[in-house]
């Protein structure tokens, strides 16, 4: 079990910023935004985890995007947490690198209104197409 | 010449409207695009204005076929946040109402599938074995769906000991019909030459989409939440995880078939615990959630169900995010459908279980003279069934 947990500290290495063991089925792992895209092609291809999901969360701080992993032979979730500024909104898209992330990164775009650059097919996946440009119904000004 | 044939978007019978474009060059498909949305709830939203109890009745009615799936992962998520151990009595219960539940699904996809290549019999048969496992819910928790027996920190209402028999009598009557669906339906030729070879998801592309749950075990993937990370009662009683490699709508439907016995299986064991804790605690009181966050996942019938909380130390949660397993089996669509002719996609379309829905009305619009001819969703239906009859008479010519 400590094996490839101890491949993903060593592979990320300087990207890491905060390592927390929560207990030992959920690891979070804080990088910064700029590394994601490395991030994720490293646990996804040479770690081979499975991606499970990513979640956003409007937060005080900025914009919050969870990136879930499980590796389900040892049963452990690896989160990767990165923060994005609100003032720029815009993360690069790992959809070209994981498929299984275009929907959520379309649907993260809708609900917070995060920007995914290079995503293969930015249009919308949950909102109706009369929805007003620029109305993002998980951020916390939404009225 | 190029035909794009949209199936949907609504059919007010189904849960999970959506709209399938499959593009066509004659008869074989080259594209599909899946549009979804169409009945999107916010509960995400919701889930933030109400308190943390509360929250396990709201995400109950996410689905009414897997409807304790997502409680039993959010829990976990809350549980996990709040470093809660349930106790031993509250793990079968929760295993069990689950297991019932795989129980009852299997066999209602297996009756719908069987309608979509034309083999009625499977319908009634499936559906016909199910009642029994509704109402024995009926019995031990009071509803035939939503049953509202989960509760952070355990169960919420405890299986009484006079209900084992019924629980017992009802799994003994289920196996016998069981394995004569299951061999009835594997031994068919007719169902070897329709679903053998249809709808292939390879390996590399169920990794690459991340599906999950029969769809990735009938593709050599072998994953299942309940083995990988035990919880409930999984890890104290003795059950398989099952696989198989070729990827096709029949190798999915051995898998479900195969499942139903486990799940048997399971349920028995539990029944023996509960005997065994007769009496004890079923629910920790959970007075708050301290600040931090969770993360539970549950092997929902369809596949993994994932929930993640944030918790600010207040009554109700910051952020509550939902993944159910049909959001990432359906992009898989776009490896297993391509290349299928368009009497395969309706039983391609089901393989996955994904509330199958949406096939109330099919349009084909010609690209060069823009003529929009309807298709109803019993037209693709017929067509799923005319090729099963032909196979069938095929087969029969060729055994005289």
């Amino acid at each position: 079990m400590e094996n490839i947990i101890k491949k993903v500290k060593d592979g990320l290495g300087g990207k890491i910023k905060n390592w927390e063991e929560k207990n030992p089925g959920r690891i979070y792992i804080t990088i910064d935004k700029e590394n994601i895209r490395e991030t994720a092609r490293f646990i996804f291809e040479d770690c081979k985890a499975r991606f499970i999901i990513l979640t956003g969360i409007d937060t005080p701080l900025g914009y919050e995007n969870l990136y879930h992993f499980d590796f389900d032979s040892i049963g452990t979730v690896v989160t990767v947490k990165t923060l994005i500024p609100k003032s720029a909104p815009e993360i690069e898209s790992i959809a070209t690198i994981i498929p299984g992330a275009n929907f959520i990164e379309r649907e993260v775009y809708d609900m917070l209104g995060i920007k995914f650059i290079g995503h293969p097919d930015p249009r919308r996946l949950l909102l109706s197409d009369d929805w007003p440009e620029g109305v993002h119904p998980l951020r916390r000004d939404f009225k | 010449m190029k035909t794009v044939i949209p199936i949907g978007p609504f059919h007010p019978l189904q849960e999970e409207p959506e709209l399938f474009s499959l593009t066509l060059d004659g008869e074989t498909v080259t594209d599909v695009d899946v549009r979804l949305g169409y009945n999107h709830r916010g509960i995400e939203k919701i889930a933030e204005t109400k308190t943390w109890d509360q929250d396990t009745f709201l995400i109950e009615r996410i689905c009414g076929i897997c409807s304790t799936s997502h409680p039993i992962a959010y829990c976990n998520a809350v549980e996990d946040c709040a470093g809660i151990e349930i106790p031993e009595r509250a793990k079968y219960i929760r295993s069990i109402v689950g297991e019932l539940e795989r129980l009852h699904s299997h066999l209602l996809w297996l009756g719908l599938a069987g309608h979509f290549i034309g083999y009625n019999t499977l319908f009634m048969w499936g559906w016909k074995w199910r009642e029994p496992i509704l109402d024995l819910f009926e019995q031990i928790t009071g509803n035939r769906n939503h049953y509202a027996m989960i509760k952070i920190g355990g169960a919420r209402r405890d299986i009484k000991n006079e209900d084992i028999p019924s629980i017992r009598k009802c799994l003994s009557g289920l196996v016998p019909p069981l394995e004569m669906i299951t061999k009835a339906a594997l031994d068919d030729p007719v169902l070897h030459a329709r679903l053998k070879g249809v709808g292939i998801l390879k390996k590399e592309d169920a990794i690459k989409y991340c599906a999950v749950g029969p769809t990735a075990r009938a593709s050599g993937v072998a994953i299942d939440v309940r083995k990988d990370e035990p919880h409930a009662a999984y890890g104290m009683v003795k059950w398989n995880v099952i696989t198989q490699e070729a990827g096709d709508v029949f190798a999915k439907a051995v898998v479900r078939l195969l499942e139903c016995f486990e799940s048997v299986k399971i349920v028995q064991q539990c029944v023996d615990g509960l005997e065994k804790t007769k009496g004890a605690e079923f629910c920790k009181e959970v007075e708050n959630i301290p600040p931090g966050e969770g993360i539970g996942h549950y092997e929902a019938p369809r596949g993994e169900t994932f929930h993640y909380v944030r918790s600010d130390g207040a009554n109700r949660p910051v952020r509550h995010k939902i993944r159910a397993p049909t959001y990432v089996n359906l992009p898989s669509f776009k490896a297993s459908c391509i290349g299928q002719t368009i009497s395969d996609v309706a039983i391609t379309l089901a393989s996955i279980d994904p509330c199958y829905c949406c096939t109330e009305r099919v349009a084909v619009i010609d690209p060069k003279t823009r003529a929009k001819k309807h298709i109803t969703g019993e037209e693709l239906v017929r067509l799923s069934q005319e090729k099963t009859r032909k196979i069938r008479d095929g087969l029969l010519k060729g055994s005289i």
